[in-house]
């Protein structure tokens, strides 16, 4: 089964495109590396997926039908940079947003939620800290908070953004632990990952991504030095710089 | 469409509210309207918006007064919404389409309708405008109070059917479209609601003013809490008494006016929690860091008197003053003080005539730890993260006095339980303290 099928996924900032065209099919219990250098447009990439960020082309497929259809079988775990953790909010509260997807914008939080969002602290080693305001943790056990939110959603496809960075080494193998658990479970993971080394160990497939999408593949047959040179080695500059005066000219009429 | 006044004449024609009863009223409308927004306004970090929108809003007073013959009051809110709303639209027009971002956008937004507001109300000025630049409640009717009242309900249901998704909106916008939240209408909303919410405080405290009472008491909640439900029911409380005694005091003189006095109230509140709150006050904070910086002087002089001790080869737990003194590099009456701190706190005693001083048990046992975390920390450096002997003394005066129970143990375990510092001397041990502990037990029965 096909757990998420992209085509032609297309994005642009200001006009200037960032992500081109990008075609891929991940199959069901799959653990993704999304690898590339920096502004490959990997965290673009999971936000167009997930509607947070606008696509310009192309369409996202989850389990078959239209991710808008299929968004309650979807979990997502931004960057931890992206919030303000002084938001008067205890780490209680933050995993039970978890429970939210399920519940609409109306239903109330109960004792089964409640019950979830306990679980989920817990399976992280939160627990304990479930009464704390959300700014007096280490970066490690924000990463852990919001791993926790994202269990309590109980999905059965993640996009992760960058859940290794910033985080200690407990917290890291914490995670990886988390994530082969996951794929056990039959869930399918992608996380954006920066480390290229690391990557080897911890994903069974790599997505290789340079403002186009390089190859995807299992993770042994992505380590060859002509994929990794198309990745790392430098965009592509011709059509960088077309499409850069593109954006700058008018919209043509067909 | 409904007329207003028939409407109104049947619900309070027959209570005929004095000035008295409805200027209180008005007040804690204002009061909840912009607690309960104002809230998600501070931890959203949109304050600004808040204060273009209540400047945007006033050309739409203006309209309301020159389109309706009698100055209806639903006229005069509904064109004043719509003018603040039209000016957030325009704000994200000029971020979307141009390099500007919001603060530059805001700005502009926030001059240019105000201006224009104050020019058209020049062209054919009308009496009672200026009650809405600067607010003043005694100009109150019993139909502007009724609309309030009402608006207040609506804002107030909304804001708790609303409460859970606008939560996770103003933490985590990017989470909140994950869980198929309709996120551009529930920020219509937001922004709706918080037009309201201008609108029903504007003649209470005027346009000008308004976003101070958006923004400060919610501000000054956000120093009182750490959750956001309290925070909003801290915010509606404090923006009712700033409300309320702001009226209070400009009924005391003619000459004073409700807006700058409820906003100057709630600025006092503020200032007061700014100092006095328990946790984020400055207060706390102050008495925090002097607690600290005393400890760390106590432990100092509690660390000296070891030294002395364990140069005289434990002979005796007391140490005389003036050898402290000396070890210490401080004057007679320095010592003597820093001895009477250590007394205070019950680390230590005197002997008769103050020359000498004794450590107590715990004193003893503080002072242990201290070297023993002192010298741990120094072994750490040099044998684990390669430090060279001399580059290590400083750096462990300042840890010796954060080391946990729980960091010494890892210390040792990770250094195989040492025995001697890299300059040699012993790491104290509690076996050590055990040992003194009857030197200086004996000492006491002896009266030596």
């Amino acid at each position: 089964m096909i757990a998420l099928e992209t085509h032609d996924l297309t994005v642009t900032y200001h006009k200037r495109p960032v992500l081109y065209g990008v075609d891929v099919e991940v199959e069901e219990g799959s653990l993704v590396g999304i690898i590339g250098p920096n502004g490959a447009g990997k965290s673009t990439l999971i936000k167009t997926i997930m509607g947070v960020v606008p696509n310009s082309g192309g369409w996202v497929k989850v389990y078959g039908k239209p991710i808008s259809e299929n968004l309650h079988r979807v979990g997502y775990v931004p960057q931890r940079e992206s919030v303000d953790w002084d938001f008067p909010v205890t780490v209680m509260d933050v995993a039970l947003m978890g429970t939210y997807g399920k519940l609409g914008l109306f239903g109330r939080v109960g004792k089964k939620e409640k019950i979830i969002a306990s679980e989920a602290l817990d399976k992280v080693g939160m627990l304990p800290y479930a009464k704390r305001q959300i700014g007096n943790l280490s970066g490690g056990q924000q990463q852990r908070v919001f791993l926790a939110r994202a269990l309590a959603q109980d999905s059965d496809l993640y996009f992760m953004d960058e859940p290794f960075t910033g985080v200690d080494a407990a917290t890291e193998s914490a995670i990886i632990e988390l994530l082969k658990e996951m794929r056990a479970n039959g869930k399918t993971v992608l996380v954006v990952h920066h480390d290229l080394q690391s990557a080897k160990d911890y994903f069974d497939h790599l997505l290789l991504l340079n403002m186009r999408l390089v190859a995807y593949g299992k993770t042994e047959d992505m380590y060859n030095t002509e994929l990794l040179q198309k990745t790392y080695g430098g965009r592509l500059t011709i059509l960088d710089e077309v499409a850069g005066k593109a954006a700058r000219i008018p919209e043509a009429r067909h | 469409m409904l007329d207003l006044s028939t409407i109104t004449d049947s619900f309070l024609g027959n209570l005929a509210l004095t000035l008295s009863q409805k200027a209180p009223i008005a007040a804690i409308c204002v009061g909840i309207c912009c607690g309960l927004l104002g809230a998600f306004v501070v931890v959203r970090r949109v304050a600004l918006v808040g204060d273009a929108l209540s400047h945007a809003v006033f050309p739409g007073v203006v309209a309301g007064f020159m389109w309706s013959e009698e100055r209806s009051p639903g006229v005069i809110f509904a064109c004043a919404a719509v003018a603040g709303l039209l000016g957030v639209a325009v704000v994200q027009a000029i971020v979307k389409s141009t390099r500007l971002k919001s603060d530059a956008a805001l700005g502009i937004v926030l001059a240019s309708f105000f201006a224009f507001g104050v020019f058209w109300n020049s062209t054919d000025s009308q009496s009672g405008v200026t009650d809405f630049l600067y607010g003043d409640l005694t100009t109150i009717t019993d139909s502007d109070l009724w609309l309030m009242v009402a608006s207040t309900f609506v804002v107030s249901t909304l804001v708790w059917i609303f409460l859970r998704p606008f939560r996770v909106l103003s933490f985590d916008e990017g989470f909140a479209v994950g869980l198929g939240y309709p996120v551009k209408l529930l920020n219509g909303l937001f922004y709706g609601l918080l037009a309201f919410a201008v609108v029903v405080a504007m003649q209470a405290v005027g346009v000008i003013l308004v976003s101070a009472m958006l923004i400060t008491p919610a501000a000054t909640a956000y120093l009182l809490t750490d959750r956001i439900q309290k925070m909003m029911v801290i915010s509606v409380a404090l923006g009712i008494a700033s409300a309320l005694g702001g009226w209070w005091i400009a009924n005391l003189d003619v000459r004073f006016q409700s807006g700058p006095m409820i906003t100057l109230f709630g600025s006092t509140l503020f200032g007061l929690v700014y100092f006095f709150a328990p946790r984020h006050g400055i207060m706390a904070k102050f008495l925090r860091r002097a607690g600290q910086k005393s400890r760390v002087h106590r432990e100092n002089t509690l660390k000296a008197i070891y030294r002395i001790i364990e140069r005289n080869g434990f002979k005796g737990a007391g140490v005389g003053i003036e050898q402290l003194a000396s070890s210490r590099k401080l004057t007679i009456e320095r010592v003597e003080k820093d001895g009477a701190s250590l007394v205070r706190a019950g680390e230590a005693t005197w002997e008769e005539g103050n020359s000498a001083i004794y450590l107590t048990s715990s004193g003893w046992r503080r002072a242990v730890e201290i070297v023993r975390n002192h010298r741990l920390w120094e072994l750490y450096l040099t044998d684990q993260a390669n430090y060279s002997p001399d580059h290590v003394h400083d750096d462990a005066e300042k840890i010796e006095h954060i080391l946990g129970a729980d960091m010494v143990r890892k210390l040792e375990r990770d250094l195989d339980f040492p025995e001697y510092d890299p300059h040699g001397s012993p790491i104290p041990s509690l076996e050590a303290t055990m040992q003194l502990e009857t030197v200086a037990g004996k000492q006491e029965e002896t009266g030596y």
